[in-house]
């Protein structure tokens, strides 16, 4: 890939956590619990998006990200005071600003519609000030501008050293340096000229800039008057100079120690410079972030100066050159941006921690900044890799264990002793494993709160989404499968669940209603809750239409429960009931199949007036699955034991057949269509006479039930899925394999085709034609 | 590494395939697309599947799909014994295993020996058999597995 699109393909990665980290934030100053602390991180992470986005002249996003910036900035410099309202404009631009993003990322284009309102929203909270788009050349973030003009000739293009010299606002005295001295503080003066032979070490003289900040405030120009033309460039000198004005309580032996390894290569002078008169002019349009600005932003304008060469003048050798080789500090700034892209735990922290400093006057101790977890990105085919290789040695170890056993080992022998550590020892590897891919459920959660604010604002419903165990972990190719029944749910529940704000205040509820969004582990499943204070079902209204549509006869006793979960029917809701009907049901259907498909369960509880509730079950993970095996046709087959209600013997009397020979069971007082699942897979002719065999009573997905006749169960088992799909095809009735421990191939059942395809002579729900499809 | 490159460059057209007996056939294929031979293991049959399709095994934790390649070339069924063979071979990004009778040969041959298909051949046989050789006195046709498996059919349906 080319390395400036991956470099770009990191900054959104990046803008991503970001964004994440702004909204939460955000949500922290809705509550009102946020301290100052948080407002900063808030700030950061946009002017972090608004760097990021300045090097890839991203303008959209620039002009966005600026003004949202620049609220930040009033609220933590206390010149705007943090309202309700603030904070839900605010709540509202983190949507938009993520739009953007995205449209950067997508390159498409951001709807004006939602994007100006809410930046004049903004821009009136601040009064407009100097916000105006002509004032963005002049950021501090966009001084690579010049230098690009210097580069683009196609002639042997000089490298202006002027041009330079004028750009980088960011070299330019601070705001609010020297505003508020520091008691005890002193202004140092130091001269840091590297020698060539400190970037051949591998030092960066950004990084010891970056370490003196920590000390206090201070001011720093670039002197690049020794910078040749570009064509008289060479990569290995050093040429760039700094005067730093340092205001700090530290002594000039704390400063030095800054200067430690580098001391030898480079020409330092450190001076008082108390004497000054007059403390460096203060420069007002520029945000008081320059500090963070002066470390990051000369990377920033190295990557954009690449970028605009790589991509705008390619046909210039000369051009070129010395651009994919510039002089050693570009060369390390660029290797300091790429690392900071890869990294992504460790890129903020050195913004995060020099920020605070340079805006707090004492200037010692207050950068401990938070020390994440270290983490590792990692290829996910690779942990699928060493996830399939686990599972083979746990059959392997299995299957060991049981020639061992057949051999007529003794118990107590070595052999049978050193495989019983084995076996823990593949155990404690396979949760390990297994851990690596379990994410916790936030990454799905943290959609929500948007898409509240989103459906709440188009309903006109006040809605507060209230979140809690978003750390519950679960694997990731649930967690992949969970966003959109979640989202659904969520939905309905806003949409049909709560009543808009009047009827709530007529019914004795507070105006606002509140949806809680839950996730727990509970006996070796996650479990996710979605609970209103709404309506409740409105089960007259259900029932009414339940009759009407002919799922169930006018005089059906149905319980309570019974009607509620009649709005997962397929074919319950249709487009034409969706604003009609005063419960839920749209769709329902459709996130039942969904939790099924994960071989997970749905189920409705509520309370007419007060709110209902609904509770998904999922299995941790889809690399394994609790099955029940069973033998039919002498086949030894396995079937999901979340489709299983329960297994009874059929007794002879209680077969009947309907027409030529399909078979119903009498099931206390219901008849359920009685499948052989030996015929039914085509192992055998004829099915088993009635009265043998067992029978397995399932619902399939669409809430049909069937009896599975078997010849005989052999127990329950957690099975490893295995594709059949790998390395042959999907089969009619047949969901996956798996491998038992006598290491033979099982074929694992799909319930849902099996009765299915017995359904299909009835008149068919839309569901079961997009089944077959 | 290159100096093997430069040999099958210049080879070109020579290469090495693996020839098996069916019946009292025999046949070849390249030896690349061989991964292992394995001896018969019983195969767990699959429902609703043509008959040449044995079932699938356990190979080291991947569910192998099996092919009588006798059936599928049209000639009998096989009855598969302790002495038949399973050669495990990788078509376009699968792995499959052929049952076939046993394997006779390892034969290094180049391009030009190879006869096209005379046109008395069936079609059955035409789509896997890309030509023959003579070798030893004995006849041998190479065998193409891109259609093995009766997936095209299958995404048509």
């Amino acid at each position: 890939m080319d390395p400036f699109e991956s470099i770009k393909q990191t900054f959104f990665q990046e803008c991503d956590e970001l964004l994440t980290d702004a909204e939460q934030g955000l949500l922290a100053m809705e509550a009102g619990d946020a301290d100052g602390e948080t407002i900063n991180a808030v700030f950061r992470a946009v002017h972090s998006v608004k760097g990021g986005a300045g090097a890839f002249g991203l303008e959209d996003l620039i002009r966005f990200a600026h003004v949202f910036e620049t609220v930040m900035d009033d609220l933590r410099s206390g010149k705007m005071e943090l309202t309700d309202e603030v904070a839900k404009t605010l709540l509202r631009a983190i949507d938009v600003l993520a739009d953007h993003v995205a449209a950067a990322r997508d390159g498409g284009a951001v709807d004006e519609g939602r994007s100006a309102p809410i930046l004049s929203e903004m821009k009136a909270l601040i009064g407009g000030e100097g916000l105006d788009d002509d004032d963005l050349g002049g950021d501090e973030d966009f001084g690579f501008v010049p230098m690009t003009v210097a580069i683009e000739g196609d002639d042997a293009p000089a490298f202006d050293p002027p041009a330079l010299d004028e750009s980088p606002a960011a070299f330019e005295p601070m705001a609010d340096l020297a505003a508020e001295p520091a008691s005890g503080a002193r202004v140092w003066r130091i001269g840091f000229a590297p020698k060539s032979e400190m970037y051949a070490k591998a030092n960066e003289s950004g990084l010891v800039l970056r370490e003196l900040a920590r000390l206090g405030e201070m001011d720093v120009k670039l002197d690049a008057d020794a910078l040749p033309p570009l064509d008289q460039l060479s990569a290995e000198t050093a040429y760039l100079h700094w005067t730093v004005l340092l205001t700090t309580e530290a002594d000039e032996a704390t400063i030095r120690e800054v200067f430690e390894f580098v001391e030898d290569d480079c020409v330092l002078t450190i001076e008082p410079a108390d004497g000054q008169a007059s403390p460096p002019p203060p420069s007002s349009d520029l945000s008081d972030d320059a500090l963070a600005a002066a470390s990051a932003d000369a990377p920033l304008d190295i990557a954009a100066l690449l970028a605009r060469v790589a991509g705008e003048a390619p046909t210039s050798e000369a051009a070129r050159e010395p651009a994919s080789a510039p002089e050693p500090p570009a060369d390390l700034d660029v290797a300091a941006l790429i690392a900071k892209a890869q990294a992504p735990i460790a890129p903020a922290a050195p913004k995060v921690e020099a920020a605070p400093v340079a805006k707090a006057a004492p200037p010692a101790g207050s950068s401990q900044a938070i020390t994440p977890t270290a983490t590792i990105r990692v290829d996910l085919d690779r942990v699928d890799r060493l996830i399939n290789a686990v599972g083979e040695l746990v059959i392997q170890q299995a299957m060991l264990s049981q020639q061992v056993m057949e051999s007529g080992l003794a118990r107590s022998s070595n052999v049978a002793l050193g495989l019983e550590d084995l076996e823990l020892l593949t155990r404690e590897i396979q949760d390990s494993v297994m851990a690596i891919r379990a994410q916790p459920v936030k990454s799905v959660f943290q959609r929500m709160p948007r898409l509240a604010r989103e459906v709440a604002d188009m309903t006109g419903k006040r809605v507060k989404l209230v979140m809690e165990g978003e750390g519950t972990e679960v694997d990731k190719t649930v967690i992949e499968r969970l966003t959109d029944p979640i989202t659904h749910m969520l939905r309905n529940a806003i949409d049909h669940g709560l009543e808009d704000p009047e009827g709530r205040i007529a019914a004795g509820k507070p105006a606002e209603g509140v949806v809680r969004l839950r996730a727990l582990h509970r006996g070796g499943r996650i479990v996710i809750e979605l609970q209103d204070d709404g309506r409740g079902i409105n089960r007259p209204r259900v029932r009414g239409i339940a009759v009407e549509r002919g799922l169930i006869s006018e005089d059906a006793v149905l319980s309570d429960e019974e009607i509620d979960n009649l709005i997962f029917q397929p074919g319950f809701s249709t487009a034409e009931t969706i604003s009609d009907i005063s419960g839920r049901g749209v769709g329902m259907d459709v996130v039942r199949r969904s939790i099924q498909g994960l071989g997970g369960r749905i189920t409705i509880s509520s309370e007419p007036g007060k709110g209902s509730k609904f509770t998904m079950s999922l299995p941790l993970t889809l690399a394994v699955l609790d099955g029940m095996v069973v033998t039919a046709a002498e086949q030894t087959l396995v079937a999901p034991l979340s489709a299983i209600i329960e297994s009874l013997t059929p007794r002879a009397e209680d077969v009947h057949f309907v027409g030529g020979k399909d078979a119903v069971i009498r099931i206390r007082e219901t008849f359920v269509p009685l499948i052989d699942v030996g015929v039914a897979l085509g192992f055998r002719e004829t099915a088993l006479p009635p009265g043998q065999g067992v029978a397995v009573l399932v619902e399939s997905e669409g809430g049909g039930k069937a009896a599975l006749l078997v010849e005989a169960i052999q127990g329950q088992r957690q099975v490893v899925i295995k594709s059949l799909e790998a390395n042959y095809q999907q089969i009619d009735g047949i969901a996956a394999a798996t491998i038992l421990g006598d290491g033979r191939v099982a074929l694992i059942l799909d319930v849902d085709a099996l009765v299915t395809t017995q359904h299909r002579r009835k008149p068919a729900p839309r569901a079961e034609k997009r089944m077959a499809g | 590494m290159s100096m093997i490159d430069t040999l099958s460059h210049t080879a070109g057209a020579r290469r090495e395939l693996i020839a098996f007996r069916i019946g009292d056939q025999e046949f070849c294929v390249d030896i690349m697309q061989v991964r292992e031979i394995r001896g018969w293991t019983a195969c767990t049959p699959l429902p609703r599947t043509p008959s040449y399709m044995k079932g699938v095994i356990n190979l080291r934790g991947a569910v192998l799909p099996i092919v009588d390649l006798g059936a599928r070339l049209g000639l009998a069924t096989t009855e598969p014994t302790a002495r038949h063979v399973i050669m495990v071979v990788s078509v376009g990004g699968r792995t499959l295993g052929l049952l076939v009778e046993a394997v006779s040969d390892i034969i290094n041959m180049s391009d030009d020996m190879v006869q096209p298909t005379p046109d008395v051949a069936c079609d059955q046989v035409k789509t896997f058999v890309k030509g023959l050789f003579a070798i030893d006195g004995r006849m041998v046709s190479l065998i193409s597995l891109d259609r093995v498996l009766p997936e095209t059919e299958a995404e048509a349906a």
